[in-house]
């Protein structure tokens, strides 16, 4: 009889990094599922033990309850400063933010460009669901245009409050940045490539080369205000057409990186 | 004892080295000193000044209204602080750069053609120097010797070669107060 | 060691370069850039960590980050540039966790100018970010001051797991003085039981965050900062005597304002009237008891600040109306020569004066005459 308990059998298991509680995110959001990939790179590149995560302020402000390993909660948009004080006193730990597009392409605008800029070599994982999720689904510079919003209640009108920011394609263009691609969520082909993104990125901070980042298209079923299954289908037909999935830079030290 | 000397003149004039010379000279004898920059409105239109404070005791104030001992090297800060002198204070005026002479009867002022006097010397960035000179001549405090001193104690290295044409436009500056006022050297008392 | 003619801001970067100082972040602003320019120079060559951050408020949430792992942390500013790092500072104060701020004040409200101010003693001392908290504040009147409250800042922060901010002037900032620093003191990362630096294999995860989002926890954690203010309150008050002993009148001033105020005391005691000089050294915690027995024996106060009379308040606070307490200041930028103060101290010497809610209005009066 198959013994699903024997370790040979098992293929599927909570990854050392992620800590033993359940996660506050609605149903369906695809947080989830970025953590999740997270905490494989971080048990596979066995880096828990030296990591410090930096927390955004958003929906994953409770990020540094869902990991096993140190971490610190940034102020709103700071996150990549704080990451850089972490980083600067100590380089051989690794530092990683987790930001959401309102904490990352709106507020904390100066903090990721300078951080780029400045190539600190740390590694940003960006979640874009084109809303602010914690507020209640107000407009993010993310929000495509005619979107419905709490806060562009007749659709994003471009005249008005200007067009999506591309955070991904912008930051590309910063020598300081060695790695830089955009990723999604919303199927299981594509969570492996952001996944091998993830480990990409993960890897050009060990080996040294300066600021890398990801951008994951992620879902909001509760403030997009459609089901989980509607919210992968919308993110497929609606958001990536704005943001193409792309791998907007990736420097020839990392191109010639061997892991 | 203590003694408030303002230094006041163009940007470039060498105002605010003139003062850290007293200010050095003061500290290596032992004196308790303050110097402190004008770094505020005042630096508008390109004017520079300094006060140097020097006592016996803990400095309370590092400014002072009415300064007994001044040192201005040209005609805005001439005309600002010459009637805000202490009276019976000590005034070294630029006449290389003023067209008047002085205002105050109470005041003894010097007038030392610094400009030209840093040319023949050689060069005209020792203006501040032969300026230094004439106040020190009127100025108890510090002796000509112990500003040297100060100079070669505090000039790095590097710019050791530069002494002799500072102590020839320190020397000239002294002597050319001591002819314009009858002054004996170094008392200040005429 | 010898003494050497140092500026203030220099003094202060090089005592914090001394005293262990491991990182800095900053922008510039005057008057404090000596400050940045001097650590931009020492902190790479002794293999320390320098940032010339994209802001202010880059700069203290750059701090925040480093102070998280246990190090000595500072940045500098001056006034607009501190208020940016209020955000940042609430954060640090809300985390308890140590960092060092020094704010070289500058003439405000706005963009005000360069030259040397006090007004912020209010955000210093009972306000700037949100929430309850309480810095220790340190204002220093010279430049050998400066240096050992630089030094002291460090041990403080560490000791409370508290913001402890040195409030300087301008003229201290700009000011040179023969001053002697500290030796050079070996860097020693002391092993904190609350930093976060990678767990390392040796033990739990380890969580810094001011965010408490139960209620009551959050209402726990105010009770333990409270505590742990109460206790700094025991412990550190600060302050200088000058003619106290047998004053009559007695003179409370900070900083420069306070050393300007000296000559003018010392002008009076030349003139055999009694007048004594309090300069608080640490303005928070503030010396209201020591405040508290002068006013029980002066005849009444007088209050000298650079400013429109901020600590005026603390000072009315402590001696709850029991003798006259008037007013001295010049805001805007502006430093008071010793022979105002001294036309100030000749009227309140002379004059039968009131006891009044507020001395700010016979003072404007007077002012704007």
């Amino acid at each position: 009889m198959f013994d699903i308990k024997k370790p040979e059998n098992i293929i599927y298991q909570r990854p050392r990094a992620f800590t033993e509680v359940s996660t506050h995110y609605c149903p369906g959001c695809t947080h989830g599922v970025a953590h999740r990939l997270i905490a494989e790179v971080l048990d596979e590149m066995k880096l828990t033990e030296k990591t410090i995560g930096v927390a955004p302020v958003g929906c994953a402000v409770f990020a540094y309850n869902y990991f096993n390993t140190d971490f610190v909660e940034a102020a709103h948009g700071r996150a990549p400063a704080m990451a850089t004080g972490i980083k600067r006193v100590m380089p051989d730990r690794f530092v990683f933010t987790y930001q959401g597009d309102g904490d990352l392409a709106s507020i904390g605008m100066a903090e990721i460009m300078h951080a780029a800029g400045r190539g600190e070599n740390i590694t940003v994982i960006f979640i874009n669901n084109a809303i602010y999720g914690m507020t209640g689904g107000q407009m993010a510079p993310t929000t495509l245009p005619g979107q419905k919003t709490t806060s562009s209640p007749r659709g994003r009108d471009v005249e008005l409050q200007g067009y999506p920011l591309r955070m991904s394609e912008m930051i590309a263009k910063m020598d300081g940045a060695s790695y830089v691609v955009r990723r999604s969520l919303h199927d299981p082909a594509n969570i492996r490539k952001a996944k091998k993104a993830i480990r990409t990125a993960f890897e050009a901070q060990v080996h040294g080369l300066g600021f890398s980042m990801v951008e994951l298209l992620s879902t909001c079923p509760t403030n997009w205000g459609i089901t989980p299954v509607e919210s992968l289908k919308w993110l497929e037909e609606h958001m990536i057409p704005v943001y193409p999935l792309v791998d907007c830079k990736v420097s020839s030290a990392v191109g010639d990186m061997r892991f | 004892m203590q003694k408030e000397i303002l230094i006041a003149g163009f940007g470039g004039q060498g105002v605010l080295f003139a003062g850290q010379v007293l200010a050095y000279a003061a500290m290596d004898l032992g004196r308790e000193v303050t110097w402190i920059p004008s770094y505020g409105p005042e630096m508008r239109g390109g004017t520079a000044n300094c006060t140097v404070v020097i006592a016996d005791e803990e400095i309370g104030s590092p400014l002072v209204e009415n300064p007994p001992a001044a040192i201005l090297l040209n005609l805005p800060s001439y005309d600002k602080y010459e009637p805000l002198m202490q009276k019976g204070g000590v005034l070294v005026v630029n006449a290389s750069m003023v067209d008047r002479g002085p205002k105050r009867a109470d005041i003894i002022t010097i007038c030392v053609a610094a400009n030209e006097i840093a040319e023949e010397i050689g060069d005209r960035k020792l203006t501040n120097m032969v300026a230094v000179g004439a106040l020190l001549a009127c100025l108890p405090e510090i002796s000509l010797g112990a500003l040297k001193a100060a100079l070669k104690n505090h000039l790095p290295e590097r710019h050791h070669k530069l002494l002799p044409s500072n102590y020839a436009a320190l020397q000239r500056g002294y002597e050319t107060a001591l002819e314009q006022t009858g002054i004996a050297a170094g008392t200040g008392i005429r | 060691m010898t003494k050497e003619l140092i500026k203030g801001n220099v003094a202060m970067a090089e005592a914090a370069v001394r005293a262990g100082l491991e990182a800095y972040f900053g922008y510039p602003i005057t008057p404090q850039t000596e400050v940045l320019e001097h650590l931009a120079r020492r902190m790479p060559e002794l293999g320390r960590a320098f940032v010339q951050a994209e802001s202010e408020v880059a700069a203290i949430n750059m701090v925040y980050g480093a102070a998280c792992t246990g190090v000595r942390v500072m940045t500098t500013s001056s006034s607009p540039g501190v208020s940016l790092m209020q955000e940042g500072l609430s954060y640090i104060a809300g985390t308890e966790i140590p960092a060092v701020l020094i704010n070289v004040m500058r003439g405000g409200p706005g963009l005000g100018n360069i030259a040397p101010a006090q007004s912020d003693y209010y955000q210093a001392v009972h306000g700037g970010g949100h929430g309850d908290y309480h810095p220790i504040v340190l204002a220093p009147s010279s430049v050998q001051e400066a240096i050992d409250l630089t030094v002291l800042s460090f041990d403080l922060a560490e000791k409370y797991r508290n913001l402890v901010f040195i409030l300087a002037d301008g003229s201290v900032g700009q000011m040179m003085e023969p001053a002697e620093l500290p030796e050079m003191r070996p860097l020693i990362r002391k092993d904190w039981d609350w930093a976060v630096n990678g767990k390392g294999g040796k033990r739990e995860r380890r969580i810094l965050t001011s965010i408490y989002i139960d209620p009551p926890a959050e209402e726990q954690a105010n009770y333990r900062m409270q505590k742990t203010w109460q206790t700094i309150q025991k412990n550190e008050v600060r302050y200088k005597e000058y003619y106290l002993d047998d004053a009559e009148y007695v003179v409370v001033g900070f900083g420069t304002a306070g050393r300007v105020a000296l000559s003018a005391v010392r002008a009076m005691r030349h003139n055999g009237v009694k007048v004594g000089l309090l300069r608080p050294v640490a303005l928070s915690p503030y010396p209201f008891e020591v405040i508290d027995e002068l006013a029980s024996r002066a005849k009444a106060f007088l209050v000298v600040e650079m400013n429109q009379g901020q600590m005026l308040s603390d000072v009315q606070l402590a001696v709850k109306g029991r003798v006259p307490v008037e007013f001295y200041g010049r805001p805007g930028g502006m430093v008071p020569f010793p022979e105002q103060i001294l036309k100030e101290l000749k009227r309140i010497t002379s004059t039968d004066l009131k006891i009044v809610s507020d001395p700010r209005v016979a003072w404007l009066e007077r002012m704007t005459a």
